[in-house]
């Protein structure tokens, strides 16, 4: 039951921090679930972020997965509400006066603000599964090639993802 | 198009949203956020695309999911709590009774060497899609100069001092909000 609530309270404060949702929330969740409370090993989290990438749904799944690494089906759902619960409640709160402070210099100042702070926390949380994956070269090779192709064409991603798991398999990654 | 904003919403029953925002949870692979706006806008045209982008709006300002944030303002728009709660309800339960069946299957399987070599690939797919994903949002950046500083002070904070995020958020919001504040002020002088 203690790990529940423990699940509950962290993942609910995260979501507080979560601006740019839970791609940006990565190494946080690897720093709490890892490092600090040892929940699982790095591999494991790569592992699960790789699930989550592999399924259909929003981003906020691979919370989901922790959850269930944590403490099976209560602590998947447990993780999951924790994470979506919060915030949904303010912004349901919130938005009949949203056009009142849309718009204001301070709003704009803090969507311009946050942006890059998202985006730093994302290429950290593209290090992390990088690194907790325990790749060699040929597999940071791998990361640059798709960050390249994912870059510059439209293919779906789905078909990194073939890719990455195909290399794998055959052990080139 | 401003009229069409004015206009009373269309009916849209409870089990509308539950049966729409399921349709949009689960067509999406790493975030649903497109799908959303063509299933809102163009295939069930609940709301036109000024709407849209207004409600996504504040779900983007806030922290959190930005897809469930929407689905709650969406849903309660249409059908008030119920509406909120069925449409986050039917957006998150088929992905994740999928991907809890994914988690049955790594539980049982995983180990194998495999199984462990597939994920590795499929990680390393991830984090190249990441380092994509967060590149073209560094270029979608405005005033580079200013702003990217702070991408780099939170990538060093982050992974590689492994500062607590809450922390590192918190006083890089108040010092790049503070810079922020200071550009439109002297802009809109």
């Amino acid at each position: 039951m203690s790990v529940l609530l423990e699940l509950f309270t962290e993942f609910a404060l995260l979501s507080f921090v979560a601006f740019g949702g839970a791609t940006a929330l990565l190494p946080e969740l690897y720093r709490v679930v890892v490092e600090h409370h040892h929940w699982m090993d790095a591999t494991t989290f790569a592992h699960l972020y790789a699930i989550a990438q592999a399924a259909p749904g929003p981003n906020v799944l691979v919370v989901t997965l922790i959850g269930w690494q944590v403490a099976g089906l209560a602590g998947a759902l447990t993780a999951t509400l924790a994470m979506c619960l919060p915030m949904s409640i303010v912004v349901y709160l919130l938005f009949s006066h949203w056009d009142r402070f849309k718009g204001a210099r301070w709003q704009r100042a803090i969507q311009l603000g946050v942006a890059p702070l998202a985006v730093g926390l994302i290429f950290s949380g593209a290090t992390l599964v990088g690194q907790s994956a325990g790749l060699g070269w040929a597999g940071w090779g791998f990361v640059l090639a798709v960050a390249v192709f994912s870059t510059k064409t439209k293919f779906h991603p789905l078909w990194c993802i073939a890719a990455g798991a195909v290399l794998g398999l055959a052990g080139v990654v | 198009m401003s009229g069409e904003q004015n206009k009373a919403p269309p009916a849209v029953t409870l089990a509308a949203l539950f049966f729409g925002f399921s349709k949009i949870g689960l067509s999406g692979f790493g975030g649903v956020l497109p799908f959303a706006r063509h299933y809102l806008v163009e295939s069930s045209r609940w709301m036109t695309a000024e709407e849209f982008n207004q409600q996504l709006g504040l779900c983007q300002f806030l922290p959190g999911p930005n897809v469930v944030n929407l689905a709650v303002v969406v849903g309660r728009r249409y059908g008030g709590l119920a509406g909120a709660c069925l449409s986050a309800f039917g957006l998150l339960a088929g992905p994740v009774a999928i991907v809890l069946l994914l988690a049955l299957l790594y539980d049982a399987y995983g180990a194998l060497p495999q199984a462990q070599a597939m994920l590795r690939g499929i990680a390393a797919a991830g984090s190249g899609l990441l380092f994509a994903m967060a590149f073209r949002m560094a270029l979608a950046i405005k005033r580079k100069p200013f702003f990217l500083p702070f991408t780099g002070l939170v990538f060093v904070a982050i992974a590689l001092l492994r500062w607590p995020l809450p922390a590192v958020m918190l006083a890089g919001i108040a010092l790049s909000g503070a810079v922020a504040y200071g550009l439109l002020r002297k802009d809109e002088a």
